[in-house]
């Protein structure tokens, strides 16, 4: 895994510092009630006789506390789907982290939000799969989730957690993102996460029938900018655009390997939650390796650091350390090449093709969704 | 923290009057890997200067900017207009995002 120097090196050989990883995603299970048609979990989802136990997650949590990680996200699947939630929580904190829970909020009880209370959960990040049962229960395939959702809301303001609204937004939706930020600030959200689908995965089965059209990635850039004047002060939106529309690459997990790590719920450690999606690459997991190793000395995370890599046009462009060449599992699954620019990059050989057909998505006459789904029998 | 020109500075958020508090899920605390003060939010970390700590240390929940702005020009010997400026705009900056409430009395 090192080579015989020690000395971290990128796929092409080239030296690389690894910096410290500030937070950290502990999806603690793929179970989850919901079957919505963008999830970011693989397509190949992970068993629960898979999965870490609580006491494997204290001791990944001790060692990302050392590493240097400051704030864990606890998600899914839906983390409540774990009756252990508790525990796992607990050993977060006795190990100094901040905890910040990422829930659809259906199958907590209130009894199971006050112990979680208790826990030491600092703050509470609940999804939106749209509003109102029509729109919510359709698009997460869960009859009567919206209802649900709404009495867990109710009782995360009861007890005082700090709440973000996470709304997915897409082409079936995207109307409704007013009645979306008006609903957050009803439920006393101090922040909205308005986050395009991003279409690796699940969302990519669901292209037809969920990409955004340029119009309506027009009208949420407009609503997000009047509603950031109209609530300064009261509630943050932090917006994720469509990316297909951009003319630059997100600076995907603020470069590879740079801040952020992932642990999954069997305990494979990814530099980002849709890495799995590069055929090639090969990751290394907790149970055999410690957290700090993998981080400093592992090919995968080491493979994209800094900019050596970078083929052109990235590699003389003066951009290269704004948005690090986009996102590595874009380029993969749009140009076939997890080292290629981004093709969602105006710059890209490949962008022509892929706003082209991104547009002919978003005028497919479909609404029929693929639902995330465990195949059965396995 | 650096004092700019008026005509940037954002509207404030706050005045002599209000009480700034750090509300719940949101805490100093101390990074002892990089050996720095950093504030603990909700999904995010933010690293803190001296004069940052300095700031939110005087926050108990009690005292309004008036006395908070008093207490650091003495304890740093600075000018209290100034130090009136430099403390509105950094904790205005933090209200924007949601990580310093005020009470009015």
């Amino acid at each position: 895994m090192k080579d015989q120097q020690h000395q971290p090196r990128d796929l092409d050989g080239n030296p690389v510092t690894p910096g410290l990883p500030m937070a950290m995603l502990a999806e603690v299970t793929h179970r989850c009630p919901l079957a919505c048609p963008y999830c970011s979990n693989p397509v190949e989802l992970t068993r629960a006789a898979q999965e870490l136990t609580a006491d494997d997650w204290g001791r990944v949590f001790r060692q990302a506390a050392d590493l240097g990680v400051l704030q864990v996200h606890v998600s899914g699947g839906e983390p409540g789907a774990r009756r252990d939630l508790a525990q796992i929580v607990t050993h977060a904190r006795d190990a100094r982290l901040y905890v910040n829970l990422i829930t659809s909020g259906i199958g907590i009880t209130r009894e199971r939000l006050e112990e979680l209370d208790r826990a030491g959960v600092d703050h509470v990040q609940l999804s939106l799969q749209g509003i109102r049962p029509d729109m919510a229960d359709r698009i997460s395939g869960h009859p009567g989730s919206w209802d649900k959702k709404m009495a867990f809301a109710a009782w995360v303001q009861e007890i005082g957690f700090p709440l973000t609204i996470n709304a997915v937004v897409h082409r079936q939706n995207l109307e409704r993102l007013p009645e979306m930020i008006a609903l957050a600030e009803q439920l006393g959200a101090r922040r909205i996460e308005v986050a395009t689908v991003q279409f690796h995965g699940w969302a990519d089965l669901n292209r037809k029938a969920l990409m955004p059209t340029r119009e309506q990635a027009a009208f949420a850039r407009q609503v997000v900018n009047d509603a950031r004047i109209r609530l300064r002060g009261r509630m943050v939106i932090d917006y994720v655009p469509a990316d297909h529309h951009a003319v630059y690459p997100k600076a995907c997990m603020g470069g590879w390997g740079s801040t952020g790590l992932n642990v999954a719920p069997d305990g494979t450690v990814l530099p980002c939650h849709a890495a799995q999606s590069i055929p090639w690459m090969r990751f290394e997991n907790v149970r055999d390796t410690p957290l700090g190793e993998i981080w400093h000395g592992s090919d995968s995370f080491n493979a994209f650091r800094g900019t050596g890599w970078m083929p052109e046009p990235c590699q003389s462009c003066a951009r290269k350390t704004v948005d690090f060449g986009g996102c590595r599992c874009q380029a993969m699954a749009l140009a076939g090449d997890a080292r290629a620019t981004d093709p969602v990059c105006s710059l890209s050989p490949f962008h022509a093709q892929v706003v082209a057909r991104a547009e002919d998505d978003a005028r497919a006459d479909t609404a029929d969704l693929v639902y995330r789904r465990m195949r059965k029998g396995e | 923290m650096t004092a700019q020109p008026a005509s940037i500075r954002p509207a404030p958020l706050i005045g002599p009057d209000d009480i700034p508090y750090l509300p719940r899920g949101v805490r100093l605390a101390h990074d002892r890997v990089r050996g720095i003060r950093v504030l603990q939010a909700p999904e995010r970390a933010m690293q803190l200067d001296a004069i940052g700590d300095a700031i939110l240390g005087e926050l108990d929940g009690a005292r309004p900017l008036s006395a908070i702005v008093s207490g650091l020009a003495a304890r740093y010997n600075a000018p209290e207009d100034q130090i009136a400026g430099d403390v509105r705009d950094f904790l205005t900056g933090l209200i924007e995002r949601r990580m310093v409430f005020v009470r009015t009395p």
